[in-house]
């Protein structure tokens, strides 16, 4: 298969089911093109993260093609296909063992990058992700919440993957560092202009972050809309999406993560 | 005869077997180390396995240790030399909790911490290497504590196949009659388990800060 440029990642008639298990995933298709952020939007369970893991291939589609670049995942390099994604999930996993400038640096020392490029990507990332030098350091648990979820994005952008994966990323953090740092990446990727797979529950998170919005609901992408369309939609799923977000503003209280 | 009459007019022989128990103990402990913790990585790799060498290392445990010194004796090259089976009975007996410790270690390492490595294109060596061996070693070092201190104490019983160690002066004070000759082996044999134990831990404690 080419690429004909249209297509940064392409789910061809994915399926994907757990052995003994109903299917996660079923007939799903979905392009995701260059440089956009494409927000997959769903309640638990719907097939979101599934989705995101096949694209780093850390579980296998059972059925269909899921593209990188325009070749599937099957016949990609395992290693070559993940050191060219970034991934960023919401426990973060930074390694506790290391520093800050170690997590960060790390896939470029695996790279074997001259240690010169090394340490001016590092100040460069933490300046990008609006890091203290001074933190470079610091072990993971010496820093805050959202602090540590900036070094997570800051080691997934490392060394410069044009696409990256963010699973919840900043669904643990408490609501002011949230609304920041959701401000930050939108502000940070119209400069970066990656291909960004953002998974979220959060409507609002959504509607500011994305290009396009991906709605799931039991493992199949039900509609695909710009945040503008999905606003002004009649379709009664966004619909519910839409008032469950005016509902919360109506209670002048913001609801936790379900 | 007094404990310190004994000790005083036999300094000599009494170093000379706590060096030989420490010599059984601690060459028998880093065979157990290079078998032991191989075998435990192999189990998180290929977790078809891990029932079988797990519950071989348990029934190892469970076979008394006299009665395996007794087994080795008609084994081939180990039944020559009482300390060439001392070492095999301690080391097999050190297996289980090198075995066990480094496969729950490994598998306890934080599941985001390896998802997130793996998403970072870790190959399976320098996630081992890098990630998983690091995090876990504080656990595999508890394991290494725990069969030391089991050894020094088995290490004693070597004696009765001929292998020397401190275990002679138990035996021997045992068929006197003599509670100094006894506790002459026993003291320092407890002393060494002890020391062994005190200082594991503190390296095991320094390695569990993450």
């Amino acid at each position: 298969m080419t690429n004909n440029g249209e297509s940064a990642i392409e789910f061809r008639n994915v399926a994907y089911c757990l052995p003994g298990s109903s299917e996660i995933l079923h007939d799903l298709n979905l392009t995701i093109r260059p440089g956009e952020t494409l927000v997959l939007l769903g309640r638990s369970g719907s097939g979101k993260t599934t989705s995101l893991k096949l694209i780093n291939n850390l579980i296998s589609p059972t059925d269909g093609e899921v593209m990188v670049e325009g070749r599937s995942t099957r016949r990609w390099d395992v290693i070559r296909l993940r050191r060219r994604i970034g991934y960023v999930i919401q426990d973060i996993g930074l390694f506790p063992h290391f520093t800050v400038e170690r997590n960060i640096t790390l896939i470029p020392k695996l790279e074997n990058w001259p240690r010169d490029r090394i340490r001016a990507r590092l100040q460069e990332l933490l300046a990008l992700v609006g890091l203290d030098p001074q933190l470079a350091g610091r072990y993971p648990r010496e820093l805050s919440g959202g602090q540590r979820q900036r070094v997570g994005v800051a080691r997934a952008l490392a060394a410069d993957p044009p696409i990256l994966l963010m699973d919840e990323p900043f669904g643990a953090l408490d609501p002011i560092t949230r609304a920041d740092l959701q401000t930050e990446f939108a502000a940070l990727q119209k400069r970066l202009r990656k291909t960004v797979v953002f998974v979220t529950h959060d409507v609002r998170e959504a509607l500011v972050l994305s290009d396009r919005i991906a709605l799931m609901e039991s493992g199949q992408v039900l509609t695909l809309s710009t945040p503008q369309e999905f606003l002004h939609s009649t379709d009664p799923l966004i619909s519910a999406y839409i008032r469950s977000v005016n509902t919360d503003l109506g209670d002048g209280s913001t609801r936790g993560q379900p | 005869m007094s404990l310190w009459h004994f000790v005083a007019q036999n300094r000599a022989e009494i170093l000379q077997l706590t060096l030989e128990h420490l010599w059984l103990v601690g060459i028998s402990m880093l065979f157990a180390i290079g078998i032991g913790i191989p075998l435990g990585i192999l189990i998180t790799r290929w977790p078809a396995l891990d029932k079988p060498i797990l519950g071989s290392a348990n029934i190892i445990q469970t076979i008394p240790s006299l009665a395996l010194f007794g087994f080795l004796l008609p084994a081939p090259w180990f039944g020559e030399r009482a300390d060439r089976m001392a070492i095999l009975a301690l080391t097999l007996y050190s297996l289980l909790p090198l075995i066990r410790n480094t496969y729950v270690g490994i598998r306890g390492v934080d599941s985001a911490v390896v998802e997130a490595a793996r998403g970072m294109g870790m190959t399976d060596r320098q996630m081992l290497l890098e990630v998983q061996l690091p995090l876990s070693l504080g656990v595999i070092i508890a394991g290494v504590r725990v069969a030391t201190v089991i050894s020094v104490g088995l290490a004693t019983i070597a004696a009765a196949i001929g292998a020397g160690g401190l275990g002679e002066l138990i035996f021997r004070g045992l068929a006197m009659v003599s509670d100094a000759v006894i506790l002459a082996g026993a003291i320092p044999a407890a002393l060494l388990a002890l020391l062994a134990d005190f200082g594991l831990g503190l390296l095991e404690k320094r390695l569990q800060r993450f």
